[in-house]
């Protein structure tokens, strides 16, 4: 039976019995948000100490690899910007994710314990075999030490945001209250450990904690690579249940969704992201809670998009990596994120109370 | 004939219903707030539970629909424990609106409704023909097909009521039950969306269960009236007889006169207080 007169509701793929949703916008952002990242890469390899043209870093990336700009480009370069990109995915998905769960877009993993719990397991870390004299445990490698007490930190946090905010369902409010202060009794905690070292460690954990990409190694590389292609797709999966979980509580129960089931997934999906990436490169601050709001508005969804959330996420980083290669050198990636951050932060509390005021 | 209110009072034929409460204790925390109540819901009409505030009547209905678990007793489904089904599974056969639900922000009427598709779609049926049919359906019949790209939380309180009764009917349920589906509506609006209500269970077949709080509209819009005080059932059956004056005073706390609509019959609460009397 044809509708008469109006135009189809939604568009749709249809091969055979299956059937799937597109969004046109979102698909569209997408897409471009992904050429910008692509080019991001090749921007980030290019610059720096030497500049190598842009026809050499795609050549190089490409496979061809003879030649010393090759090897800057994969060798030297390829592990920090590729950090760069895929924290950024991570910290744009897990982002997005919570702001959805939390029916908050002033939600993030950074509100709620994440990046707090990282630092004091980093910082813990260093602190306390430094002060011992030892260096890493056997089995573990010295650049993977570090990451791990920053990823158990982050896990550790998360299971105290858990226990001590369920009360028969996640509520959104309460999960970034209750986040807030977890992150300050962490905070605390690492502050004291700084206070409590020795110059030298605390000078070297302050820079840890400030999200720095120098540094970076491929094995940081492949844990974070390795995390994210477990992780991303569950994440990615999550997309129709959150459509319902919006709605409110009731109305998913009543959709046949399980709300807590549902929110504790996708939170367990955001907390691994946002933890890896936080271990790799120490606290990056505001890209998780930026990028999803940018998304939003991009692809004009009622709820951030996850995927261009990530590629959003991806690219704020890399730009933050270009613009301290290229003027702010000496500045740590994390501190270029919140300078972007932080005007918006006050930009979106100003609007919220507009809304509720009007 | 007279019963007493301890009594549940049951007039008229008892119909059959899929839906029913056995024995059913719930609350929130320590504390019961509907106490040992036994109810059936009959199929193919129209029932709503009022009752004075606190009585109970919202946690009743959410407990019929899954939404409270009863600390003892039992909700039954088509013969089987409402629990045993899958949260899919009910969601096919039994739709809930609840109390003022929200739209997210930016959210727009046709994909609202079509969220109501949900509980039939899988990973790898995300829009078939099918759902497209029935959401446009839904539109049309509830009067909200002009309003398809407009974002939920633009419309008027009237509209948006529409726009979540027409996404409870893309759900395409037997059952449907709505918990106050007008609060906070004008009168006119209230009367629209329970007339709504009304043509879903005469056109369509459809089982309702409702809570109402206003009586004139509760005794006008249902074939099956159940009364509530203090978490338990004090009468139920024909609105048209079960509502007397004394039940009013000692339900209610209302005095007021039963005066029957001079073009239909059926009985109209009026308040016996009014300005300049004492």
């Amino acid at each position: 039976m044809s509708i008469p007169t109006t135009e189809r509701l939604r568009p749709a793929l249809r091969i055979g019995p299956t059937s799937w949703r597109l969004h046109p916008r979102a698909v569209v952002c997408s897409a471009s948000a992904t050429v910008l990242v692509a080019v991001l890469l090749v921007v980030d390899l290019a610059y720096g100490d030497l500049r190598i043209p842009f026809a050499d870093v795609v050549r190089a990336l490409l496979g061809d690899s003879s030649g010393v700009n090759a090897f800057i480009v994969r060798d030297v370069r390829l592990p920090e910007a590729s950090v760069a990109l895929l924290a950024g995915l991570a910290l744009g998905l897990s982002g997005a994710l919570i702001q959805t769960i939390a029916r908050n877009p002033l939600a993030s993993p950074d509100v709620i314990g994440v990046n707090a719990g990282a630092a004091a397991g980093a910082v813990g870390y260093i602190v306390l075999f430094a002060a011992a004299g030892s260096t890493a445990p056997s089995g573990v490698s010295a650049d993977l030490a570090i990451p791990l007490a920053a990823f158990a930190g982050a896990l550790i946090a998360t299971v105290l945001l858990y226990a001590a905010g369920w009360r028969r369902g996640l509520d959104g409010r309460r999960l970034v209250l209750v986040g807030i202060g977890i992150a300050a009794a962490l905070t605390a905690v690492t502050s004291w450990l700084l206070v409590a070292a020795r110059l030298q460690t605390a000078a070297s954990a302050q820079v840890w904690l400030s999200g720095s990409l120098t540094g970076v190694t491929s094995s940081n590389e492949l844990w974070l690579l390795a995390v994210i292609v477990l992780v991303a797709p569950v994440a990615l999966w999550q997309g129709s249940s959150l459509n319902i979980i919006e709605l409110g509580d009731d109305t998913a129960h009543a959709l046949g969704v399980r709300p807590s089931r549902a929110q504790a997934k996708a939170l367990l999906c955001a907390v691994l992201l946002a933890a890896v990436a936080v271990s790799a490169v120490g606290p990056i601050g505001f890209v998780a809670f930026v990028c999803p709001q940018i998304a939003r508005r991009l692809a004009g969804t009622s709820r951030p998009p996850l995927l261009t959330s990530a590629l959003t996420g991806a690219g704020l980083v890399l730009v933050a990596d270009v613009i301290t290669r290229l003027w702010l050198t000496g500045l740590a990636v994390g501190v270029v994120t919140s300078l972007v951050g932080a005007p918006y932060f006050i930009y979106l509390l100003i609007r919220t109370q507009k809304d509720h005021l009007s | 004939m007279t019963q007493t209110t301890a009594e549940a009072r049951t007039v008229g034929p008892s119909a059959a219903g899929r839906l029913r409460a056995e024995h059913v204790t719930v609350g929130y925390g320590d504390q019961p707030v509907v106490h040992d109540v036994s109810l059936q819901i009959p199929d193919g009409r129209v029932t709503t539970i009022i009752g004075p505030n606190g009585c109970g009547k919202s946690t009743l209905l959410r407990t019929l629909s899954r939404l409270l678990t009863p600390s003892s007793g039992t909700v039954v489904l088509d013969g089987a424990a409402i629990g045993s089904q899958s949260a899919r599974q009910l969601a096919r056969t039994l739709a809930l609106l609840p109390q003022s639900p929200v739209a997210p922000e930016g959210l727009l009427v046709r994909d609202l409704v079509g969220r109501g598709r949900h509980p039939h779609q899988r990973w790898f049926q995300q829009w078939s023909h099918g759902d497209e049919d029935l959401v446009t359906d839904a539109m049309r019949w509830t009067g909200i097909l002009d309003l398809a790209d407009r974002p939920v939380d633009a419309l008027s309180g009237g509209q948006r009521q529409r726009v979540w009764i027409a996404m409870t009917l893309a759900q395409h349920t037997d059952l449907v039950l709505l918990d106050e589906p007008t609060t906070y509506l004008d009168l006119a609006h209230q009367v629209d969306v329970l007339d709504l209500v009304c043509r879903l269970n005469r056109e369509r077949g459809a089982t309702i269960a409702m809570v109402l709080h206003d009586l004139n509209l509760a005794v006008r819009f249902s074939d099956h009236l159940v009364v509530m005080q203090h978490g338990c059932v004090v009468a139920q059956g024909d609105p048209t007889q079960i509502l007397t004056a004394e039940l009013l005073l000692e339900v209610f706390g209302l005095d007021a006169d039963l005066v029957a609509d001079p073009r239909t019959g059926i009985p109209m609460v009026v308040p016996r207080g009014q300005k300049g009397s004492h």
